[in-house]
């Protein structure tokens, strides 16, 4: 016998399932008068500094058919590279952008949709500067821990050349399953990130 | 003031690698639903960097005063009908420290056990004044508290004839983005806990033992409701102060 460590073990992770919008998004799916408004649907304020866009796009199965029952949340920097958490140290973010937001996929198209600025850059911990990015995390009926992906934007060509975390995808083939094309939209531009759980085109998804 | 620098320099250290083989791998055909949601390449490892680090905080503010009472957040006429239940607990982290201002959010079927969905198909009645959601933040302790009624089990398409054991789902927000959970809770002496397909997806008894909330009898509300004690941790995180040490500075 040896001294105990005093660790305890994290709570294992079970499945969000197919009502997590009950819980997480319950104006959105008809539960009306419990909350003011859903968390995390508006991150961006009227006086919001950056580059407003939208980040659209799917979660695909491994047949190809898109999930209409998941919840993605995104994280991300402000436009300055600043996170709006108390855990920032290099900074004060822009106190109208929360960096945090929470979409359903929509039950008819399995579409989600994010209105929020493109993030400045942020430091990897070595000091060198990671290309811009977005954190997701995707939940779901049938995913028994969420998952972790991060996406990049294509018109960051340069920066995602020398992008730290991008330079450990060890397959190159696959870096391209975190690249958002960008297209000039009517409401301004708009980056498709479609995310595909399995099959030839399986998302770079991370343990951090 | 001391306490704040404490916590700042706990708050920095990178986190602890999270280990697979205690939560639930993502391919187990037992529940169908994972066999084409399941990713098969292998994670990539990364260690945290300050996009994952760090997190939104959700202060007290946020919170109306019924939402952490599922008995009256949705009450048109009446109360719902069911066992009147409350359930309290901390959040810790893995160092067994407490994590205050988490944000949690619960949901959960009714009595009957049917949910308030337009996908849900069960025969079961919904309940008029049952919503069935419910949040709150945890205080300088880590703890929490709410109120509700305690869920019914239902069948479910996975095989012919599965159910699910009476369950409370949890999400859970520490403080940093790599924190982020969501589970579920059962409740002690329910022998369906050993049945379900969802609960066997965890391969370590003593991980499925973790998620049972047990009765807690001292803390009833006398003539009112009965008390489940339900403990949550969350991923710890390094002390800085090694760290330091270990990169010779
Ligand atoms: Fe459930």
């Amino acid at each position: 016998m040896v001294q105990k460590l005093d660790m305890l073990k994290e709570t294992a992770s079970q499945t969000a399932g197919p009502y997590v919008h009950i819980g997480l998004t319950p104006n959105w799916c008809g539960i009306g008068g419990v909350y003011p408004e859903d968390l995390g649907r508006v991150m961006v304020g009227p006086k919001a500094k950056g580059e407003r866009i939208a980040v659209a796009g799917r979660v695909l199965d491994g047949s190809g058919t898109p999930l209409k029952d998941a919840l993605i949340e995104i994280w991300q920097a402000d436009a300055a590279g600043l996170h709006n958490s108390p855990l920032e140290r290099r900074g004060v973010a822009d106190p109208h952008f929360t960096g945090w937001g929470r979409q359903p996929t929509d039950g008819a198209t399995g579409e989600f949709r994010f209105e929020t600025i493109k993030p400045g850059r942020v430091p990897y911990k070595d000091g060198r500067l990671q290309a811009p990015h977005i954190t997701f995390w995707i939940v779901a009926r049938g995913i028994n821990i969420g998952l972790h992906t991060r996406m990049y934007f294509a018109d960051e060509e340069a920066a995602n050349a020398e992008c730290p975390v991008l330079a450990r995808v060890e397959h190159k083939v696959r870096v391209p399953t975190l690249i958002a094309p960008r297209a000039e939209g009517g409401a301004g531009p708009v980056y498709t990130f479609d995310i595909r759980l399995q099959g030839e085109k399986e998302t770079v998804f991370f343990d951090i | 003031m001391a306490d704040r620098d404490t916590n700042a320099i706990r708050d920095m250290g990178s986190f602890y690698q999270r280990d697979r083989a205690w939560h639930p791998p993502a391919f187990t055909p037992q529940y169908k639903t994972s066999v084409l949601r399941s990713p098969q390449h292998a994670l990539l490892s990364l260690e945290g960097t300050v996009s994952e680090m760090t997190g939104p905080r959700f202060g007290h503010g946020l919170l109306g005063p019924l939402d952490n009472d599922l008995i009256r957040n949705f009450a048109k006429d009446s109360e719902p009908i069911g066992q009147r239940i409350v359930v309290h607990g901390r959040v810790l982290d893995e160092n067994a420290r407490p994590v205050s201002g988490a944000l949690l959010e619960f949901w959960q079927a009714n009595a009957g056990g049917r949910y308030r969905h337009k996908k849900e198909a069960y025969l079961a009645p919904l309940d008029p004044n049952f919503g069935g959601c419910g949040r709150t933040v945890t205080d300088d302790d880590g703890r929490y508290w709410f109120r509700t009624i305690k869920p019914g089990a239902y069948p479910w398409p996975n095989g012919v004839n599965d159910w699910r054991p009476a369950h409370i789902h949890f999400s859970i927000f520490g403080h940093a983005f790599t924190q982020r959970l969501i589970t579920q809770m059962y409740f002690e002496g329910d022998p369906m806990i050993w049945q379900c397909p969802i609960v066997s997806t965890i391969p370590d008894r003593a991980a499925v033992e973790q998620l049972i909330a047990a009765l807690d009898r001292n803390n009833t509300l006398p003539m009112d409701a009965l008390a489940y004690k339900f403990d949550i941790v969350l991923r710890g995180r390094r002390s800085t102060a090694f760290e330091n040490r270990m990169e010779g500075n």
